[in-house]
């Protein structure tokens, strides 16, 4: 294959155009901002040197968020120094809808939605951050880049099964994070003492 | 086609999290849609996972300093084709 100017002017601008959503997910992954955008550089380095195989122009924002995440993943597995986490054995169930919602409220008022109203991207990326690596990881992959189950679990090397159970593990940690800050904050809406729905 | 098998509201929560995840297979996502269509406390439920989890999706985009913007033009402009990225330059490691 012949290159030319225009085929590495062209390069240059799909790199440019999704910057602020390479950085975003390394940003996600790799939880500090230095570490975040060596990641990002080595995944447009990394693209540069196969982009032979991007096979769909159309499609080079996902195909290089794939290559940021390999990279990651690859990096992750052999950073032997890299601490043993504290696994969480126990069952986390939380749910923030069930802890805002008021049933009674029905027809002229809805707390949760009230909440997501007032929760900032700042809470939200302190509760992404504060997740145990494993969990914070399949989240990522899931909720922000948008994995199938079966992708996840491609590139973490685990069962589907193991995805299924990280990700409400997950999900579950992060809600219960939200809360008790929304609790810290005074985040919560303020409404009346429930009562019993059929009183 | 026969219509979906109805679900109760347990187990419209249970899948809850796989429907909004695209996980369902056709005939069980064809249930819940059913169900959260007639229950408006799942459904509820539901809209409130889905905005949660579309503003964990936008956290997908950072904004771009000067500085790392700099960084990454440089970095565009040091390849070559004959030594495509081996001049990684962003890499620390």
């Amino acid at each position: 294959m012949t290159e030319t100017a225009a085929d590495r002017a062209w390069f240059e601008q799909a790199v440019l155009s999704v910057l602020p959503e390479l950085l975003g997910t390394a940003r996600r992954l790799a939880k500090n901002r230095e570490d975040a955008e060596d990641l990002a550089a080595e995944a447009v380095s990394r693209a540069w040197l196969h982009r032979a195989s991007l096979r769909e122009p159309d499609r080079f924002a996902g195909w290089i968020l794939r290559i940021l995440t390999n990279l990651f993943l690859s990096r992750r597995r052999m950073d032997a120094s890299r601490p043993e986490e504290t696994y969480l054995d126990e069952e986390v169930e939380f749910s923030l809808f069930e802890r805002l919602h008021q049933p009674f409220l029905l027809w002229w008022g809805t707390p949760e939605q009230e909440f997501l109203d007032r929760l900032l991207r700042e809470d939200l990326v302190r509760a992404i951050e504060a997740l145990p690596e494993r969990f914070r990881v399949v989240v990522v992959l899931a909720d922000v880049q948008g994995f199938s189950y079966g992708e996840i679990a491609g590139s973490l090397e685990v069962p589907i099964g193991t995805v299924r159970s990280r990700l409400a593990r997950g999900r579950a940690l992060l809600q219960k994070a939200l809360w008790e800050h929304a609790c810290d904050a005074g985040l919560r809406t303020q409404t009346p003492q429930a009562r019993p729905e059929h009183a | 086609m026969s219509d979906p098998k109805p679900i109760t509201c347990d187990e419209a929560l249970r899948l809850l999290a796989e429907f909004l995840d695209g996980e369902l297979h056709f005939d069980t996502r064809e249930g819940l849609t059913q169900h959260l269509e007639v229950c408006r406390s799942c459904f509820s439920r539901a809209e409130f996972e889905r905005r949660l989890k579309a503003e964990i999706n936008r956290l997908g985009r950072e904004e771009i300093t000067p500085g790392f913007e700099a960084r990454v033009r440089r970095l565009l402009g040091s390849f070559t084709t004959s030594s495509a990225g081996e001049q990684a330059g962003g890499s620390q490691t």
